[in-house]
């Protein structure tokens, strides 16, 4: 029994990624997922701290018109070691923002791999896949995974509850973020 | 009627795990593959070591030895590539032995009751019984639900 090679089709599509860094891992988006990207210190006096001690990974909001826009600590998310992020970037069609330590590149992929089965566990809903780049293997993030729709109300009830301060008061607040 | 309807003889592939043995039935093995870099990333499923690359696709890498002897691998000579089925899908595993490995012919024994969950079975082998491993017992079972079937859940997609 051997393994089938990878399918060949006349039509490869590509698609633009950003490969970026945290806690010194390489992760890949997809381009068209991040709306914006903005250094730390251009956001650094908008945000407003979040006190939900269930999610740690979350510790600031961006006031967008109406709604909170949670900046999500990649490094935390992913149970790395926090890093020094530099860059944000804010997500299309999300009330999520992504603190990334650096870009590396932009580049395409022209093939996603599924994550095989046997991991198990959060990372089924980390990622959309794996993708191959220059004989490496990045794993390609899933842009909704980061927060879920249940955390996503938590972190509303916590900011609807009082639990949600303007930045400036917040001790520290600008060296965390 | 099969030769093979008629005997409990079946083809398997020894391998070597430390200082013990282990089978796997032939059908389930693809190849033997010289060890080839791990890359890792981040992931909660600690059974998996990283992932290799062969012919092309990305393979995980489980050690099951500690597992099944008690103790880590110290060296890795060649990775068994292995199938395990699933539903009605099938994943490729690529497991860390420590010497070279043989396909022989033998007498299998079904597993008992009181037999751990990874022993398919037993064969007796150069005077030697060994056991037949159930990979589905050995490997990490999902703590989540079933992925949703999009376009990123099958086994290979385009970029989109």
């Amino acid at each position: 029994m051997r393994p089938h090679t990878p399918h060949k089709t006349s039509q490869v599509r590509a698609e633009q990624i950003i490969l970026f860094r945290a806690s010194n891992e390489i992760f890949a988006i997809s381009s068209g997922s991040v709306q914006e990207v903005r250094s730390v210190d251009s956001v650094a006096g908008a945000p407003v701290a979040v006190g939900e001690p269930a999610l740690k990974k979350v510790r600031h909001a961006i006031r967008r018109g109406d709604k909170n826009v949670y900046v999500v600590n990649t490094a935390i998310h992913f149970g790395l070691r926090p890093s020094a992020p530099a860059l944000v970037f804010l997500l299309r069609k999300s009330r999520v923002a992504l603190l990334v330590d650096s870009i590396e590149k932009m580049t395409t992929m022209t093939r996603l791999q599924a994550l095989p089965r046997a991991f198990c566990n959060e990372e089924q809903t980390w990622y959309r896949g794996l993708t191959v780049l220059d004989q490496n293997v990045v794993p390609v993030v899933d842009p909704a995974g980061f927060v879920t729709p249940e955390e996503l109300s938590l972190l509303d009830a916590a900011t609807g509850s009082g639990k949600l301060t303007e930045f400036g008061n917040a001790v520290g607040a600008e060296s965390a973020i | 009627m099969s030769w093979m309807d008629q005997s409990d003889t079946c083809s398997c592939v020894l391998l070597r795990l430390g200082e013990r043995r282990f089978a796997l039935t032939a059908e389930q093995v693809a190849e033997l593959a010289a060890p080839s870099r791990v890359f890792r990333f981040a992931h909660r499923t600690p059974e998996i070591d990283g992932v290799i690359l062969r012919r092309g696709r990305v393979v995980p890498v489980c050690d099951v030895a500690e597992r099944l002897t008690g103790k880590r691998l110290t060296s890795r000579r060649f990775y068994l590539i292995a199938a395990r089925c699933h539903g009605q899908g099938m994943d490729w595993i690529a497991i860390p032995v420590s010497g070279q490995c043989e396909l022989i012919r033998a007498d299998l024994t079904p597993a008992g009751d009181s037999d751990s969950p990874h022993v398919a079975g037993w064969l007796s082998y150069s005077g030697e019984v060994i056991e037949v491993l159930n990979l589905n017992a050995l490997m990490p079972a999902s703590h989540l639900s079933e992925p949703p079937a999009t376009g990123n859940v099958v086994p290979e997609v385009q970029a989109q």
